[in-house]
């Protein structure tokens, strides 16, 4: 074991680790931006609006990630009718075929969660909405959405830690993100251990982020629930 | 298909038993391989390791009387998975460099390599000066390195897990230039996909560039026995018969 390694390579592992950094960002934005109104379209009482995002979601949950890249970058460009479109410049670039890849990706996985913490939210608070006269817009905004954030936040963190370490795959087509960089030290340097572990660090340490933030975020959003928690044993 | 396939599969089984039997004084050699290297190293349509490599390996297991496996291995895995014995030599047209003599030992050559710039055809290249360009190597190949030596900062570096998504990206535009072993774009611009299309640019360079077997460091045993193997096979016209099979002239 030869750590001076690390310490040589650390800063081109962590300009790896701000692509990474990029890619999860935009990506979960992005994916969280979409993933509403597929959930809920995918509540629709209508049957076959219902069905398009069960398609969608059904399709990319289904299949790998590393798969549903490949298919973005190599398979998009096998065709002439793809190379000589609009979309080519963006769809040139690595980068923006691994953030179409996973915006899609976690758009249904994030889709699948909002959608049960939707569906997770008491019937009586429904019933309380129509009962003093929202209309399905009102409920919606005021009651059903901001009560299914408290719900989905724990699974939410959870799917956007996902993202961060699915995000490794981009390194299989040409992005230096943290993965990448690792491999094209280790070309060098032939000491993966050393490199991967440093690596392995970083990740942990983006991760330990991520969790920190949404426990904050977590005890904001759902600070009543602690209130009762302490209310109830109060009556004996 | 079925059948037949149980027919090959126990045929397979038997001469395998028959031939541990015959030789159960010998050792057993792990020999790895990338298969992504065509024509040196590759998986044909039965899934078998085959080519240049795979030839060389097969002639020196039965020179040495050993018993033999051939294992495929991503290329970034070679070295690592030789240093904690899960293989015994790299057989995967590995460049004999000093980065690598220092974590692995090598044998003599067995073949000589060069790199060599490819591009579309009719598209004028001045080689010295590529700067905007777009430049594809497979990683930790010594194009690679070289890429990285001399372009950074300058041309666009794009490095790939293996040379089939290089051509890929060729292919699609992607890249402008590759820069890969002299040898298997030889081979690849005689495929319907790279022919007419793509050409090499500019004289090969690193013409020095020799390829050996790596054993793991100071597994001098196993090294001696290849070499003289290797020494006999070139003696006996072996050698030649494998070489002619792809190139109609002389690699070593």
């Amino acid at each position: 074991m030869d750590f001076s390694v690390v310490v040589e390579y650390f800063p081109r592992l962590l300009s790896g680790a701000w692509v990474s950094l990029q890619l999860v960002f935009l990506s979960v934005v992005l994916g969280g931006a979409f993933a509403l109104p597929i959930a809920l379209a995918r509540i629709s009482p209508v049957a076959w609006i219902r069905a398009i995002p069960f398609t969608y979601i059904f399709f990319f949950r289904g299949t790998p990630l590393l798969v549903q890249i490949f298919l973005v970058y190599y398979g998009a460009s096998q065709f002439d009718a793809v190379r000589e479109s609009i979309f080519w410049p963006i769809l040139k670039e690595p980068f923006w075929c691994a953030i179409i890849a996973f915006t899609l990706n976690t758009s249904a996985y994030t889709a699948e969660i909002f959608r049960g913490a939707i569906q997770a939210i008491p019937e009586g608070e429904v019933e309380a909405c129509k009962v003093v006269g929202m209309s399905k817009a009102q409920m919606y905004r005021r009651v059903l959405l901001p009560r299914a954030f408290g719900i989905v936040l724990p699974a939410y963190g959870n799917e956007i830690i996902l993202m961060l370490k699915g995000s490794a795959l981009a390194s299989t087509i040409t992005i230096l993100d943290l993965t990448g960089m690792a491999r094209t030290i280790i070309a060098r340097t032939y000491t993966p251990i050393e490199i991967f572990l440093a690596a392995g660090g970083i990740y942990l340490a983006i991760s330990i982020v991520v969790i920190a933030l949404f426990r904050q975020i977590e005890l904001r959003q759902n600070r009543y629930l602690g209130t009762l928690s302490i209310k109830v044993p109060d009556k004996g | 298909m079925k059948l037949k396939k149980i027919v090959l599969g126990s045929a397979l089984l038997l001469s395998a038993a028959v031939s541990s039997i015959s030789v159960q004084a010998a050792d057993k050699v792990r020999f790895v391989t990338e298969g992504a290297w065509a024509p040196f190293n590759f998986i044909d349509s039965a899934g078998m390791a085959q080519g240049f490599d795979v030839d060389i390996a097969r002639a020196l297991c039965s020179r040495m009387e050993a018993d033999c496996e051939i294992l495929v291995q991503d290329w970034d895995g070679l070295i690592p998975g030789l240093k904690v014995r899960k293989f015994d030599a790299i057989i995967a047209s590995m460049s004999i460099t000093e980065d690598r003599l220092k974590v692995v030992d090598f044998t003599n050559k067995y073949y000589s390599g060069g790199l060599r710039f490819m591009g579309r055809v009719g598209e004028k290249l001045d080689l010295s000066d590529l700067d905007g360009k777009t430049i594809g190597a497979q990683r930790s190949t010594l194009g690679a390195q070289y890429l990285e030596d001399n372009f950074t900062g300058k041309a666009d570096l794009k490095f790939y897990d293996n040379q089939d998504n290089v051509y890929l990206d060729l292919l699609s535009g992607r890249l402008d230039i590759v820069l890969s072993d002299e040898l298997p774009t030889y081979n690849w611009l005689k495929t319907a996909e790279g022919a007419s299309k793509f050409e090499f640019k500019g004289n090969s360079f690193m013409k020095n560039d020799e390829i050996g077997i790596a054993v793991r460091k100071g597994d001098t045993k196993l090294k001696e026995k290849l070499n003289k193997a290797l020494d006999e096979l070139i003696a006996d016209g072996t050698y030649q018969k494998i070489n002619a099979r792809y190139f109609p002239f002389s690699i070593y």
